[in-house]
Parts: C-alpha cells; sequence; structure tokens
C-alpha cells in the first residue's frame, strides 16, 4: 500500500482553482483591509474572479479532448485530472458556465446598497442581539458584513466542484463545500434577523443530517465496489459480483443526500423555511446556483456510476418525481407570501427536472436528431435559473417600512403602480409556467420529450396536470398585481355608509408597497435574466445546441 | 467477509441510533451531536471496508470526514450560539416562525 502524489492538471482545472484562490485572498482582504475599503475591494475581486473563471470555462472547453467511437463519431469531450477524481467534460463545463454565470448575478445582488438606503442587506454585526446596543451601533456606523463574498465564492467553488466530482469521497467534500458557506449566508439577513437565523438552524441541522446520509450510502457503495471511484463502481455494478444489498441500500441514501439538495419530496421541508427566511438576495443565488451544481452531481452519479442498474432507480425516481411535482404545485398554491411560494415553486420545478433525468436511455437506442436526457436537463436548468434569479431579484424591491414586503396582500395592486417592475414579474413567472414563448415553455417540451420517448408516459402525463395547476398560482400573482383594485376597502365602506371609509382606506394604502428604486447592480441584474428568458423562449436553438455538444459525461 | 461484519453491525447501529437521536431530541446540541455521531458510524464502516479491500482508499476518507466534520461544527456551533443568544433557548421546537 502505496500513495502516490496525483498530477494535477493545470491546463484544464485552473478555472476552479482560481475561483478558490479568490476564496482565499478574499478572506485576507477580511483581515488586512481597513473596513472602509473592504465593501469595493471585496466585491470588485469577487465579480473580476468569477468573470476570469467564466472566460477560463469558455477557453477550457475550446480546448478540451474529443473522445470518438467508431461509427458514431466524436460522444464525448474532456479528460480526468487530479489523479481521476475530477472529470472535466462538456457537461461539466457547461454547469461550469451557469454557475458562474448566476453567482455573478449573486455577487450583484449581495452588492446593492440602495434599497436598503446606503448599507447592504447583510447584518451590520451578526454576533450583536437584535435590538441590543451593539447592533444600533453597528447600524449607525453604516457596518456590513463583507465576509459574505468570500463565502459567496468558497461556495460558488463548492459548487463547480461537485459535479465535477467523479468519486464519492470528492463528491461529498464538495457537498459540504458548497453547502457549508450557505448556512452561514443564510443568517445573516439585516431586516428580519429571527427568521433569517431560524432559517439558518433548520438548514444547518437537515442539511448536516442529510449529509450524514449521503456519507453512509458512500461507505455502503465502497464496501460493495471497494473503490470510491464512479469507473470502478460502474464496474462493480455490470460485473454484478458484489454483494447487492449493500449497493441498494447504499444508492438509496446517496440518493437521500442528493434529493435534499434539490428539494426534492419528501426531502422538500426545508426549502420554503430557508427560502423565506434567508436574505433574499441569497435566496436567489441559492436557488439558482445550487440546484444546477445538484442536478449536475445527481445526474453523474446515476449516468456514470450507477448507469448499469439502471432499472433499480428509475422507477424510484418516477415515484419522487410524481410526488414532488405534486406536492409543489399543490402546496404553491395555497400560499400567501410571494418568496414562499416561489419556493413550493422550486420544488415543482425540481420534480420537472427529475422527469427529464429519469428520461434516459441506453445510448444505442437515442436517434442521432433526438435530445438526451442529459441535454434536456441541463437546457432546462438554462432556463429555470434566469427566470428564478430575476423574480428574487424583483421581490428584494418590493418594500415598505419593514423593509421587504412579501404578503400577497402587499403587493395587490402592484402593476397599477408600477407597471414596469411587475410587467417584469409577471413575464418570469409566465417563463417559470412554460406559456409558449417563453424559455420555461422550451424547457419543459425537452424535458418531457425525452421522458415520452423513455416510455414514462405516466410521469409526464402527472407533470403536465402540475404544470396546469401551477399555471392556475403564477397566473393568480399577476392577476394581483395588475387587476386587483387597490381601493376596494374604501369602496366597501363607503357603500357600508360607516363612515370611517376614508380613514380605512388611508391605512390599506400605507400598507400596501411600493417598489424601490435600486442601483444599476439590482435593475441589470433583473434585466439581462428577463432578456435570457426571453431570447432562450424565441431562439432556443443555440443554448440546446450547446447542450448537445456538451456529449455523455466521461467515465 | 466475516472479519468486518462485526464491524458494519456495530457501524449501522451507531448510524441508526444517531439517526433516530435527530428526529427525536429537542435540544439543538445534542440534534448536532447525534449528526456528529452518525458521521462516526460512517468512518467505522470506512475503515472496515478498507480493511477487507486491503486498500488505504476508506481509511484516507476517514481523514476527510473528520476535516469536514471538524469544519462542520464550527459552523454549526456558530449558528446554535447565534440562535441560542437571540432566543435564550436553544431547543429546535422554539424556532417555529417560519412554517406551512
Amino acid at each position: 500500500m502505496e500513495f502516490t502524489k496525483p498530477t494535477i492538471e493545470y491546463a484544464t482545472l485552473w478555472p476552479l482553482l482560481v475561483v478558490f484562490g479568490v476564496a482565499v485572498v478574499g478572506v485576507l482582504f477580511e483581515a488586512f483591509l481597513p473596513r472602509e475599503r473592504r465593501f469595493v475591494a471585496q466585491s470588485v475581486l469577487a465579480v473580476l474572479g468569477l468573470l476570469v473563471a467564466l472566460g477560463g470555462t469558455a477557453y477550457v472547453w475550446t480546448q478540451l479532448d474529443e473522445i470518438r467511437v467508431d461509427g458514431q463519431g466524436v460522444v464525448a469531450r474532456g479528460e480526468l485530472a487530479a489523479g481521476q477524481t475530477l472529470a472535466v467534460d462538456g457537461p461539466t463545463i457547461f454547469l461550469w458556465g451557469l454557475v458562474l454565470l448566476f453567482s455573478i448575478a449573486g455577487v450583484l445582488l449581495f452588492a446593492e446598497r440602495r434599497l436598503e438606503g446606503g448599507v447592504s442587506t447583510f447584518a451590520g454585526q451578526a454576533a450583536a442581539l437584535p435590538g441590543s446596543e451593539a447592533e444600533r451601533e453597528a447600524s449607525t456606523r453604516g457596518l456590513h458584513h463583507t465576509e459574505v463574498y468570500p463565502l459567496l465564492m468558497f461556495a460558488v467553488g463548492g459548487m463547480m466542484l461537485f459535479p465535477t466530482a467523479n468519486d464519492l469521497l470528492t463528491m461529498f467534500v464538495a457537498l459540504e463545500v458548497l453547502s457549508l458557506p450557505l448556512y452561514l449566508m443564510c443568517g445573516l439577513a439585516r431586516r428580519r434577523r429571527l427568521l433569517s437565523q431560524e432559517a439558518a438552524l433548520k438548514y444547518f441541522l437537515l442539511g448536516a443530517f442529510s449529509s450524514g446520509f449521503f456519507l453512509y450510502g458512500a461507505a455502503l457503495v465502497f464496501g460493495y465496489a471497494g473503490s470510491m471511484q464512479f469507473a470502478d463502481i460502474s464496474e462493480a455494478v455490470r460485473n454484478g459480483t458484489g454483494n447487492n444489498a449493500l449497493l441498494l441500500i447504499g444508492m438509496g441514501l446517496l440518493a437521500v443526500g442528493l434529493l435534499f439538495k434539490v428539494g426534492a419530496v419528501p426531502f422538500q421541508a426545508w426549502t420554503p423555511d430557508v427560502y423565506q427566511g434567508a436574505p433574499t438576495a441569497v435566496t436567489a443565488f441559492m436557488a439558482a446556483c445550487t440546484k444546477i451544481a445538484a442536478f449536475g452531481a445527481l445526474l453523474r452519479l446515476f449516468y456514470v456510476a450507477f448507469g448499469a442498474e439502471r432499472w433499480d432507480w428509475q422507477p424510484m425516481l418516477w415515484v419522487i418525481a410524481i410526488l414532488t411535482m405534486l406536492a409543489g404545485a399543490i402546496l404553491a398554491a395555497v400560499q400567501t407570501d410571494v418568496k414562499r411560494m416561489l419556493a413550493y415553486s422550486s420544488v415543482a420545478h425540481t420534480g420537472f427536472l427529475l422527469v427529464g433525468v429519469l428520461g434516459v436511455r441506453s445510448a444505442g437506442a437515442v436517434g442521432t436528431d433526438e435530445i438526451t436526457a442529459l441535454q434536456s436537463v441541463l437546457f432546462y436548468l438554462a432556463t429555470y435559473a434566469p427566470a428564478t434569479v430575476g423574480t428574487f431579484a424583483i421581490v428584494t424591491l418590493v418594500r415598505d417600512a419593514g423593509g421587504e414586503a412579501t404578503a400577497f396582500s402587499k403587493w395587490a395592486g402592484l402593476g397599477q403602480r408600477s407597471p414596469l417592475v411587475a410587467g417584469a414579474f409577471g413575464f418570469l413567472l409566465l417563463s417559470m409556467a412554460g406559456i409558449p414563448l417563453t424559455g420555461g415553455f422550451v424547457g419543459k417540451w425537452s424535458v418531457f420529450t425525452v421522458a415520452m420517448a423513455a416510455g414514462a408516459w405516466p410521469v409526464v402525463l402527472v407533470a403536465i396536470v402540475a404544470s396546469i395547476i401551477s399555471v392556475f398560482f403564477y397566473v393568480r400573482v399577476i392577476l394581483l398585481m395588475f387587476f386587483s383594485d387597490d381601493d376596494t376597502s374604501e369602496v366597501t365602506d363607503a357603500e357600508t355608509g360607516w363612515g370611517a371609509g376614508t380613514v380605512t382606506a388611508t391605512l390599506e394604502r400605507v400598507e400596501t408597497a411600493a417598489v424601490t428604486k435600486p442601483s444599476l447592480l439590482t435593475s441589470g441584474t433583473i434585466a439581462v435574466c428577463v432578456l435570457l428568458v426571453v431570447l432562450l423562449g424565441l431562439v432556443p436553438g443555440p443554448i440546446l445546441d450547446l447542450a448537445g455538444d456538451a456529449g455523455q459525461f466521461i467515465r | 467477509m466475516d472479519s468486518v461484519t462485526p464491524f458494519i453491525v456495530l457501524s449501522s447501529i451507531l448510524f441508526t441510533i444517531g439517526a433516530i437521536g435527530v428526529l427525536t431530541r429537542r435540544n439543538a446540541i445534542v440534534v448536532f451531536m447525534c449528526v456528529e455521531l452518525m458521521l462516526n458510524a460512517c468512518n467505522l464502516a470506512l475503515v472496515a471496508f478498507a480493511h477487507q479491500y486491503g486498500n488505504l482508499d476508506g481509511q484516507i476518507a476517514a481523514f476527510f470526514v473528520m476535516v469536514v466534520a471538524a469544519a462542520e461544527v464550527v459552523v454549526g456551533l456558530a449558528i446554535i450560539m447565534t440562535i441560542f443568544r437571540t432566543r435564550r433557548s436553544a431547543s429546535v421546537d422554539d424556532a417555529s416562525l417560519l412554517k406551512y
């Protein structure tokens, strides 16, 4: 038993290393820069680091080796790096690009300072008790946590590592690297600290619990295959030599860990609480990027390591996808809070993504002009992310005296007061609902097509029903914004002739929220997200082709 | 196989105790300790399987798990501390503002 030193392929891994490097430099900035300079330095450093990594990702894409199979041409591109623990291939690069793009949006939302009147959305001093003298002092001095930028960079690094991991141990470490900073960021809200801290506690305890399951699953699968490498596990599954009970239990436990991260039923309980309690900028980042990373890891684990065991996990995913879509759609329909409604809608989207995941067929069965399951899921992620970031970014704008106003009652008549913002919100919701000519429609069409082709018609049938339910609750918000009358209370009171009508109406009007004018950081992010959704709806071809060019996972 | 079976059985018992503890205990610190027990059960299983296959993968994994568990303690205790300071309680039942 000897250790062999792995070679690190710096030429392909450097975007990942840049992100981690910038995170470490960010920590040093926290230690050595004076407080007043940190905000600008940290946010500029984070954006620059992410841009360099994004450019690097595009460059690495052009440099990837092509893997040819006789008679089929190029089937995949990429290479195994760092002693076969990382697989940098087409899908990895596509997911890196998505994660980096939307984490840049995340940084821009984090850096927004106009909405709170000169300070960011993060607590002045997270350690100070809410309502205490220390907190008031931190607030008057205009302090805020700039640690969120290094935390975000570590989370982004973990998110890039997660779908790249080619063995169970690396995947577990990546899972923790992406989760731990997120737990902390959830608890750093400036307003509504109790909710925010509660969200952090729940996310942390449940997240740690689920990663315990993931790790035990990894240990059992290691016991089955004698190796952590996905290629070896796949080989062992194909030969069927080991103890089958270890494999099945291990696979189930690994699935628990990953399905928790994507927020699938029955592991969705944390989603609404955390999405609602966390600072909205964090929610936007987390909702989009965690889902991208976790679906990438889920796909790689099930397609590469357990691909030969498909008949065992596909029925499980059928049940989970059906439950997730229905529970997400039905629970979203009864919500009265915008953030919570969006959280349940993200649960429903997890279900739709799982419909794409279970649409996998053996490589020979897919025609050359058909889209593959992998391609459809990658494309769905590309349509889901801008819609999510855009909607949560708009939620940060709608405010009243107490900060963000997320109750439906306060959103009534918003379309009459701020038609542009409400229009953008409505458009993004329509895309999430999957109305034609939006990105969401093409995404749903692609995942439903692959599932149909794989013979999963009952799941597709449920998916269509869930889509119809989801149209109902998205349209309800649009109706609320545009067609609900602001002055209903005045009219009813005047009609009943109680004479107190004007007073009630004034109170009502004070209580409804208005759109605060943001700086270019937030408005630019929203504009880009809306533009992306429009483009993906009108000309989905290029991105669909890009997802197709990504090819298959390498092993 | 037989030589490691008792260790795997022990680790599954420890894991189950940890999981039941997470589900039934009310104090956030104790819940967290139960999660740590689950991770240690994983370590035991990893080391036992590594012994069975005669390779170092599982033992190295156990070291990584220890490091990750330590990092988790840092983050977790920080979160539980802030909750305790604001609420004067570390009970997971008290944190119930967010529901339905």
